[in-house]
Protein backbone atom coordinates (compact mmCIF):
# COMPACT_ATOMS: atom_id res chain seq x y z
CA UNK A 1 0.00 0.00 0.00
CA UNK A 2 3.14 1.97 -0.55
CA UNK A 3 1.45 4.12 -3.11
CA UNK A 4 -1.78 5.05 -1.50
CA UNK A 5 0.11 7.14 0.96
CA UNK A 6 0.43 10.09 -1.60
CA UNK A 7 -3.69 9.80 -2.26
CA UNK A 8 -5.31 13.00 -1.36
CA UNK A 9 -8.71 12.59 -0.04
CA UNK A 10 -11.03 15.91 -0.96
CA UNK A 11 -13.54 16.76 1.43
CA UNK A 12 -17.04 16.72 0.97
CA UNK A 13 -19.18 19.14 -0.45
CA UNK A 14 -22.01 19.60 2.12
CA UNK A 15 -23.89 21.30 -0.73
CA UNK A 16 -23.28 18.64 -3.06
CA UNK A 17 -24.64 15.77 -0.68
CA UNK A 18 -27.50 17.56 -0.37
CA UNK A 19 -28.49 18.11 -3.62
CA UNK A 20 -28.70 14.47 -3.75
CA UNK A 21 -30.71 13.76 -1.32
CA UNK A 22 -33.04 16.75 -2.21
CA UNK A 23 -33.33 14.94 -5.51
CA UNK A 24 -34.13 11.57 -3.72
CA UNK A 25 -37.00 13.35 -1.85
CA UNK A 26 -38.40 14.80 -5.40
CA UNK A 27 -38.55 11.28 -6.33
CA UNK A 28 -40.01 9.70 -3.25
CA UNK A 29 -42.68 12.77 -3.16
CA UNK A 30 -43.59 12.21 -7.38
CA UNK A 31 -44.40 8.46 -6.10
CA UNK A 32 -46.68 9.71 -3.12
CA UNK A 33 -48.34 11.66 -5.26
CA UNK A 34 -48.85 8.75 -7.99
CA UNK A 35 -50.30 6.80 -5.08
CA UNK A 36 -52.39 9.45 -3.84
CA UNK A 37 -54.05 9.54 -7.54
CA UNK A 38 -54.27 5.30 -7.58
CA UNK A 39 -56.38 5.09 -4.41
CA UNK A 40 -58.81 8.54 -5.14
CA UNK A 41 -59.47 8.37 -8.55
CA UNK A 42 -61.15 6.31 -10.37
CA UNK A 43 -59.58 4.39 -13.27
CA UNK A 44 -59.73 6.34 -17.18
CA UNK A 45 -57.57 7.68 -19.22
CA UNK A 46 -57.16 10.78 -17.54
CA UNK A 47 -55.61 8.87 -14.64
CA UNK A 48 -53.33 7.14 -17.05
CA UNK A 49 -52.10 10.03 -18.79
CA UNK A 50 -51.61 11.40 -15.11
CA UNK A 51 -49.64 8.37 -13.91
CA UNK A 52 -47.53 8.42 -17.51
CA UNK A 53 -46.72 11.97 -17.06
CA UNK A 54 -45.68 11.76 -13.34
CA UNK A 55 -43.14 8.54 -15.09
CA UNK A 56 -41.60 10.48 -17.45
CA UNK A 57 -41.02 13.70 -14.63
CA UNK A 58 -39.30 10.79 -12.30
CA UNK A 59 -36.98 9.60 -15.72
CA UNK A 60 -36.22 13.23 -16.20
CA UNK A 61 -34.81 13.29 -12.63
CA UNK A 62 -33.53 10.03 -12.47
CA UNK A 63 -31.36 10.65 -15.94
CA UNK A 64 -30.66 13.96 -15.60
CA UNK A 65 -29.21 14.07 -11.76
CA UNK A 66 -28.68 10.46 -11.04
CA UNK A 67 -26.95 9.60 -14.17
CA UNK A 68 -25.57 13.03 -14.91
CA UNK A 69 -26.84 13.75 -18.19
CA UNK A 70 -28.12 16.98 -17.67
CA UNK A 71 -24.47 18.49 -16.84
CA UNK A 72 -23.04 16.41 -20.23
CA UNK A 73 -22.75 18.30 -23.37
CA UNK A 74 -25.48 18.70 -25.58
CA UNK A 75 -24.55 16.19 -28.20
CA UNK A 76 -24.57 13.80 -26.21
CA UNK A 77 -27.88 14.67 -24.37
CA UNK A 78 -29.54 14.61 -28.10
CA UNK A 79 -27.51 11.88 -28.96
CA UNK A 80 -29.29 10.37 -26.02
CA UNK A 81 -32.71 11.90 -26.07
CA UNK A 82 -33.83 11.75 -29.63
CA UNK A 83 -33.84 8.22 -30.36
CA UNK A 84 -36.45 7.66 -26.94
CA UNK A 85 -37.97 10.25 -28.57
CA UNK A 86 -38.96 9.05 -31.42
CA UNK A 87 -39.85 5.38 -29.19
CA UNK A 88 -42.34 7.58 -27.48
CA UNK A 89 -43.83 8.27 -30.80
CA UNK A 90 -43.62 4.88 -31.86
CA UNK A 91 -45.12 3.69 -28.75
CA UNK A 92 -48.46 5.97 -29.16
CA UNK A 93 -48.77 5.10 -32.31
CA UNK A 94 -48.92 1.15 -32.14
CA UNK A 95 -50.62 1.27 -28.43
CA UNK A 96 -53.24 3.63 -29.04
CA UNK A 97 -54.04 3.80 -32.79
CA UNK A 98 -52.66 0.03 -33.38
CA UNK A 99 -53.96 -1.55 -30.31
CA UNK A 100 -57.63 0.39 -30.77
CA UNK A 101 -57.56 -0.66 -34.54
CA UNK A 102 -57.29 -4.15 -33.61
CA UNK A 103 -59.34 -4.47 -30.74
CA UNK A 104 -62.57 -3.43 -32.75
CA UNK A 105 -61.84 -4.57 -35.65
CA UNK A 106 -61.42 -8.66 -33.74
CA UNK A 107 -64.65 -7.31 -32.40
CA UNK A 108 -63.16 -7.59 -28.71
CA UNK A 109 -66.14 -5.98 -26.18
CA UNK A 110 -65.51 -5.06 -22.53
CA UNK A 111 -66.75 -6.86 -19.75
CA UNK A 112 -69.35 -5.20 -17.91
CA UNK A 113 -71.29 -7.05 -15.31
CA UNK A 114 -74.43 -4.35 -14.97
CA UNK A 115 -75.26 -4.89 -18.62
CA UNK A 116 -73.47 -7.41 -20.39
CA UNK A 117 -75.33 -7.00 -23.80
CA UNK A 118 -73.58 -3.39 -23.91
CA UNK A 119 -71.22 -2.81 -26.05
CA UNK A 120 -68.93 -0.57 -24.66
CA UNK A 121 -65.56 0.27 -26.45
CA UNK A 122 -64.74 3.92 -25.96
CA UNK A 123 -62.30 3.91 -23.58
CA UNK B 1 -21.06 22.60 -31.57
CA UNK B 2 -20.32 23.85 -28.55
CA UNK B 3 -17.63 21.67 -27.63
CA UNK B 4 -15.24 22.99 -30.54
CA UNK B 5 -15.02 26.52 -28.78
CA UNK B 6 -13.24 25.01 -25.76
CA UNK B 7 -11.08 22.81 -27.80
CA UNK B 8 -9.13 25.81 -29.42
CA UNK B 9 -6.78 25.06 -32.57
CA UNK B 10 -6.75 21.39 -31.34
CA UNK B 11 -8.17 19.17 -34.39
CA UNK B 12 -11.04 17.11 -32.36
CA UNK B 13 -10.41 14.06 -35.49
CA UNK B 14 -6.56 13.63 -34.66
CA UNK B 15 -6.92 11.85 -31.46
CA UNK B 16 -6.33 12.40 -28.20
CA UNK B 17 -9.80 14.37 -27.72
CA UNK B 18 -12.77 12.67 -26.20
CA UNK B 19 -16.01 12.95 -28.17
CA UNK B 20 -18.93 14.74 -26.40
CA UNK B 21 -16.20 15.16 -23.69
CA UNK B 22 -17.00 11.76 -22.28
CA UNK B 23 -14.86 9.24 -21.55
CA UNK B 24 -14.47 6.10 -24.02
CA UNK B 25 -16.31 3.87 -21.57
CA UNK B 26 -18.89 6.16 -20.86
CA UNK B 27 -19.88 6.93 -23.71
CA UNK B 28 -20.11 3.24 -24.48
CA UNK B 29 -22.10 2.62 -21.58
CA UNK B 30 -24.19 5.25 -22.74
CA UNK B 31 -24.69 3.28 -26.35
CA UNK B 32 -25.58 0.37 -24.52
CA UNK B 33 -28.03 1.46 -22.22
CA UNK B 34 -29.74 3.36 -25.21
CA UNK B 35 -29.91 -0.19 -26.89
CA UNK B 36 -31.21 -1.98 -23.63
CA UNK B 37 -33.77 0.85 -23.48
CA UNK B 38 -35.17 0.04 -26.80
CA UNK B 39 -35.31 -3.93 -25.77
CA UNK B 40 -37.09 -2.86 -22.99
CA UNK B 41 -39.50 -0.44 -24.86
CA UNK B 42 -40.20 -3.11 -27.53
CA UNK B 43 -41.50 -5.21 -24.46
CA UNK B 44 -43.45 -2.22 -22.64
CA UNK B 45 -44.92 -1.65 -26.29
CA UNK B 46 -45.95 -5.96 -26.75
CA UNK B 47 -47.50 -5.90 -23.11
CA UNK B 48 -49.19 -2.29 -23.66
CA UNK B 49 -50.71 -3.86 -26.86
CA UNK B 50 -51.80 -6.79 -25.71
CA UNK B 51 -53.46 -5.05 -23.42
CA UNK B 52 -54.84 -2.18 -25.00
CA UNK B 53 -56.64 -4.61 -27.30
CA UNK B 54 -57.81 -7.30 -24.27
CA UNK B 55 -61.60 -6.69 -22.57
CA UNK B 56 -61.73 -4.50 -20.12
CA UNK B 57 -63.77 -4.59 -17.12
CA UNK B 58 -66.73 -2.23 -17.01
CA UNK B 59 -67.98 -2.67 -14.06
CA UNK B 60 -68.02 -1.17 -10.46
CA UNK B 61 -64.09 -1.91 -8.79
CA UNK B 62 -65.83 -3.21 -5.34
CA UNK B 63 -67.73 -6.16 -7.08
CA UNK B 64 -64.47 -6.91 -9.23
CA UNK B 65 -64.07 -10.99 -9.84
CA UNK B 66 -60.84 -12.49 -11.43
CA UNK B 67 -61.62 -14.09 -14.72
CA UNK B 68 -59.98 -15.34 -17.51
CA UNK B 69 -62.22 -13.38 -19.76
CA UNK B 70 -61.02 -10.50 -19.14
CA UNK B 71 -57.86 -8.40 -18.08
CA UNK B 72 -57.56 -7.70 -14.19
CA UNK B 73 -57.28 -4.64 -11.97
CA UNK B 74 -53.76 -4.61 -11.29
CA UNK B 75 -54.36 -3.27 -7.44
CA UNK B 76 -57.08 -6.00 -7.05
CA UNK B 77 -54.15 -8.65 -8.02
CA UNK B 78 -51.11 -7.08 -6.51
CA UNK B 79 -52.53 -6.52 -2.53
CA UNK B 80 -50.10 -9.00 -0.63
CA UNK B 81 -47.44 -8.55 1.81
CA UNK B 82 -45.33 -10.90 3.23
CA UNK B 83 -46.67 -11.98 7.29
CA UNK B 84 -50.07 -10.49 6.34
CA UNK B 85 -52.72 -12.96 5.98
CA UNK B 86 -56.59 -12.11 5.13
CA UNK B 87 -56.12 -8.55 4.42
CA UNK B 88 -56.13 -6.59 1.39
CA UNK B 89 -52.54 -4.01 1.59
CA UNK B 90 -52.79 -3.00 -2.12
CA UNK B 91 -49.48 -1.31 -3.74
CA UNK B 92 -47.80 -1.78 -0.51
CA UNK B 93 -45.07 -4.70 -1.35
CA UNK B 94 -44.81 -2.84 -4.69
CA UNK B 95 -44.38 0.42 -3.52
CA UNK B 96 -41.76 -1.04 -1.04
CA UNK B 97 -40.30 -2.59 -3.53
CA UNK B 98 -39.50 0.94 -5.01
CA UNK B 99 -38.72 2.86 -2.24
CA UNK B 100 -35.59 0.30 -2.03
CA UNK B 101 -34.57 0.98 -5.07
CA UNK B 102 -34.67 4.17 -5.50
CA UNK B 103 -32.23 4.23 -2.29
CA UNK B 104 -30.02 1.85 -3.58
CA UNK B 105 -29.78 4.35 -6.95
CA UNK B 106 -29.38 7.36 -3.92
CA UNK B 107 -26.35 5.56 -2.26
CA UNK B 108 -24.75 4.41 -6.08
CA UNK B 109 -24.70 8.33 -6.57
CA UNK B 110 -23.17 8.81 -3.10
CA UNK B 111 -20.76 6.15 -3.65
CA UNK B 112 -19.54 8.04 -7.03
CA UNK B 113 -19.53 11.50 -5.28
CA UNK B 114 -16.95 9.55 -2.90
CA UNK B 115 -14.75 8.26 -5.82
CA UNK B 116 -14.66 11.73 -7.49
CA UNK B 117 -13.18 13.23 -4.17
CA UNK B 118 -10.63 9.57 -4.18
CA UNK B 119 -12.21 8.67 -0.91
CA UNK B 120 -11.85 5.15 -0.93
CA UNK B 121 -13.84 4.66 2.61
CA UNK B 122 -16.51 6.22 1.06
CA UNK B 123 -16.56 4.48 -1.89
CA UNK B 124 -16.60 1.05 -0.32
CA UNK B 125 -18.92 2.00 1.97
CA UNK B 126 -21.66 3.19 -0.91
CA UNK B 127 -20.99 0.30 -2.79
CA UNK B 128 -21.72 -2.08 0.06
CA UNK B 129 -25.50 -0.31 0.53
CA UNK B 130 -26.08 -0.26 -2.65
CA UNK B 131 -25.43 -4.42 -3.30
CA UNK B 132 -27.77 -4.61 0.19
CA UNK B 133 -30.60 -2.49 -1.39
CA UNK B 134 -30.24 -4.86 -4.79
CA UNK B 135 -30.49 -7.82 -2.79
CA UNK B 136 -33.13 -6.57 -0.96
CA UNK B 137 -34.97 -5.62 -3.83
CA UNK B 138 -33.94 -8.93 -5.14
CA UNK B 139 -35.34 -10.82 -2.00
CA UNK B 140 -38.43 -9.00 -2.31
CA UNK B 141 -39.47 -9.93 -6.33
CA UNK B 142 -38.58 -13.45 -5.31
CA UNK B 143 -41.32 -13.08 -2.61
CA UNK B 144 -43.28 -11.82 -4.83
CA UNK B 145 -43.09 -14.24 -7.88
CA UNK B 146 -43.34 -17.32 -5.76
CA UNK B 147 -47.13 -15.29 -4.15
CA UNK B 148 -48.52 -15.06 -7.81
CA UNK B 149 -47.25 -18.15 -8.67
CA UNK B 150 -48.92 -20.17 -5.86
CA UNK B 151 -52.03 -17.81 -5.82
CA UNK B 152 -54.41 -16.95 -3.23
CA UNK B 153 -58.47 -16.27 -2.41
CA UNK B 154 -60.74 -18.51 -4.35
CA UNK B 155 -59.90 -20.09 -7.77
CA UNK B 156 -60.73 -19.13 -11.34
CA UNK B 157 -63.30 -21.14 -13.02
CA UNK B 158 -61.90 -21.10 -16.84
CA UNK B 159 -61.30 -23.00 -19.74
CA UNK B 160 -57.85 -24.20 -19.97
CA UNK B 161 -55.39 -26.36 -22.64
CA UNK B 162 -53.98 -28.83 -20.40
CA UNK B 163 -51.79 -31.64 -22.15
CA UNK B 164 -52.80 -31.50 -25.51
CA UNK B 165 -56.67 -30.97 -24.95
CA UNK B 166 -59.00 -28.50 -23.28
CA UNK B 167 -60.42 -28.99 -20.20
CA UNK B 168 -63.57 -26.63 -19.43
CA UNK B 169 -64.14 -25.43 -15.61
CA UNK B 170 -60.88 -26.18 -14.59
CA UNK B 171 -60.18 -24.70 -10.98
CA UNK B 172 -57.22 -22.44 -11.77
CA UNK B 173 -55.50 -21.66 -8.55
CA UNK B 174 -52.03 -19.34 -8.85
CA UNK B 175 -50.31 -18.38 -12.22
CA UNK B 176 -48.29 -20.19 -14.62
CA UNK B 177 -47.13 -19.54 -18.45
CA UNK B 178 -50.03 -20.82 -19.93
CA UNK B 179 -52.79 -19.94 -18.06
CA UNK B 180 -53.38 -17.97 -14.76
CA UNK B 181 -56.28 -17.40 -12.14
CA UNK B 182 -56.01 -13.38 -12.35
CA UNK B 183 -56.91 -12.81 -16.18
CA UNK B 184 -56.29 -13.65 -19.60
CA UNK B 185 -52.99 -16.18 -20.30
CA UNK B 186 -51.05 -13.44 -21.39
CA UNK B 187 -51.72 -11.47 -18.21
CA UNK B 188 -49.24 -13.43 -16.15
CA UNK B 189 -46.79 -14.24 -19.29
CA UNK B 190 -45.68 -10.75 -19.94
CA UNK B 191 -45.66 -10.59 -15.92
CA UNK B 192 -43.23 -12.92 -16.02
CA UNK B 193 -41.17 -11.75 -18.99
CA UNK B 194 -40.92 -8.26 -18.47
CA UNK B 195 -40.69 -8.45 -14.07
CA UNK B 196 -37.87 -11.66 -15.41
CA UNK B 197 -36.08 -9.47 -17.67
CA UNK B 198 -35.62 -6.69 -15.58
CA UNK B 199 -34.99 -8.75 -12.41
CA UNK B 200 -32.05 -10.25 -14.36
CA UNK B 201 -30.99 -6.79 -15.00
CA UNK B 202 -30.81 -6.31 -11.32
CA UNK B 203 -28.91 -9.74 -10.27
CA UNK B 204 -26.27 -8.76 -13.09
CA UNK B 205 -26.28 -5.37 -11.57
CA UNK B 206 -25.97 -6.90 -7.94
CA UNK B 207 -23.12 -9.29 -9.25
CA UNK B 208 -20.97 -6.29 -10.87
CA UNK B 209 -21.62 -4.56 -8.13
CA UNK B 210 -19.86 -6.92 -5.95
CA UNK B 211 -16.89 -6.81 -8.30
CA UNK B 212 -16.84 -3.14 -8.12
CA UNK B 213 -16.81 -3.03 -4.65
CA UNK B 214 -14.33 -5.61 -4.02
CA UNK B 215 -11.79 -3.78 -6.58
CA UNK B 216 -12.24 -0.43 -4.77
CA UNK B 217 -11.84 -2.23 -1.59
CA UNK B 218 -8.25 -3.70 -2.77
CA UNK B 219 -7.37 -0.56 -3.88
CA UNK B 220 -7.53 -1.22 -7.65
CA UNK B 221 -9.11 2.24 -8.22
CA UNK B 222 -7.16 3.90 -6.11
CA UNK B 223 -3.89 2.86 -7.78
CA UNK B 224 -5.68 3.55 -11.25
CA UNK B 225 -5.68 7.37 -10.08
CA UNK B 226 -10.05 7.71 -10.90
CA UNK B 227 -12.87 5.78 -9.90
CA UNK B 228 -14.20 5.90 -13.72
CA UNK B 229 -15.05 2.48 -13.19
CA UNK B 230 -17.91 3.34 -10.09
CA UNK B 231 -19.55 6.17 -12.56
CA UNK B 232 -19.64 3.58 -15.19
CA UNK B 233 -21.10 0.73 -13.08
CA UNK B 234 -23.58 3.65 -11.47
CA UNK B 235 -25.08 4.61 -14.78
CA UNK B 236 -26.14 1.06 -15.45
CA UNK B 237 -27.31 0.71 -11.55
CA UNK B 238 -29.18 3.82 -12.29
CA UNK B 239 -30.96 2.48 -15.55
CA UNK B 240 -32.58 -0.24 -13.99
CA UNK B 241 -33.73 1.90 -11.51
CA UNK B 242 -35.27 3.77 -14.54
CA UNK B 243 -36.30 0.99 -16.23
CA UNK B 244 -38.34 -0.16 -12.81
CA UNK B 245 -40.03 3.20 -12.66
CA UNK B 246 -42.07 2.72 -16.14
CA UNK B 247 -42.17 -0.93 -14.73
CA UNK B 248 -43.95 0.06 -12.05
CA UNK B 249 -46.46 2.64 -13.55
CA UNK B 250 -47.38 -0.32 -16.28
CA UNK B 251 -47.81 -3.22 -14.70
CA UNK B 252 -49.21 -2.10 -11.01
CA UNK B 253 -50.85 1.64 -11.54
CA UNK B 254 -51.97 1.74 -14.75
Amino acid sequence: MEQTSNVVVQPVDKNKIRGIWKIAGILAIITAIEYVFAFTMDAGLLRNVIFVGLTILKAFYIVSEFMHLGHEVKGLIYSVILPMIFIVWLIVALVELEGGAVKSSRGIVDYNPASSEQVDDSH
Amino acid sequence: MATTATVGNKSLWAGGVAPLKASYGKLMMWFFLLSDAFTFSGLLIAYAFIRWSAPAYKGNPDDFVFSTEYWPIPEKVYDAFPGVHGQEWPLVFVGLMTFILILSSVTMVLAVEAGQRMDKKGVVKWMLWTIIGGIAFLSCQAWEWAHFISGSGVATIGDVFINGRWVEDYEIMGAGLSFNQYGPPAFAALFFFITGFHGFHVLSGVVINIITFFNAANGMYEKRGHYEMIEKVGLYWHFVDLVWVFVFTFFYLI
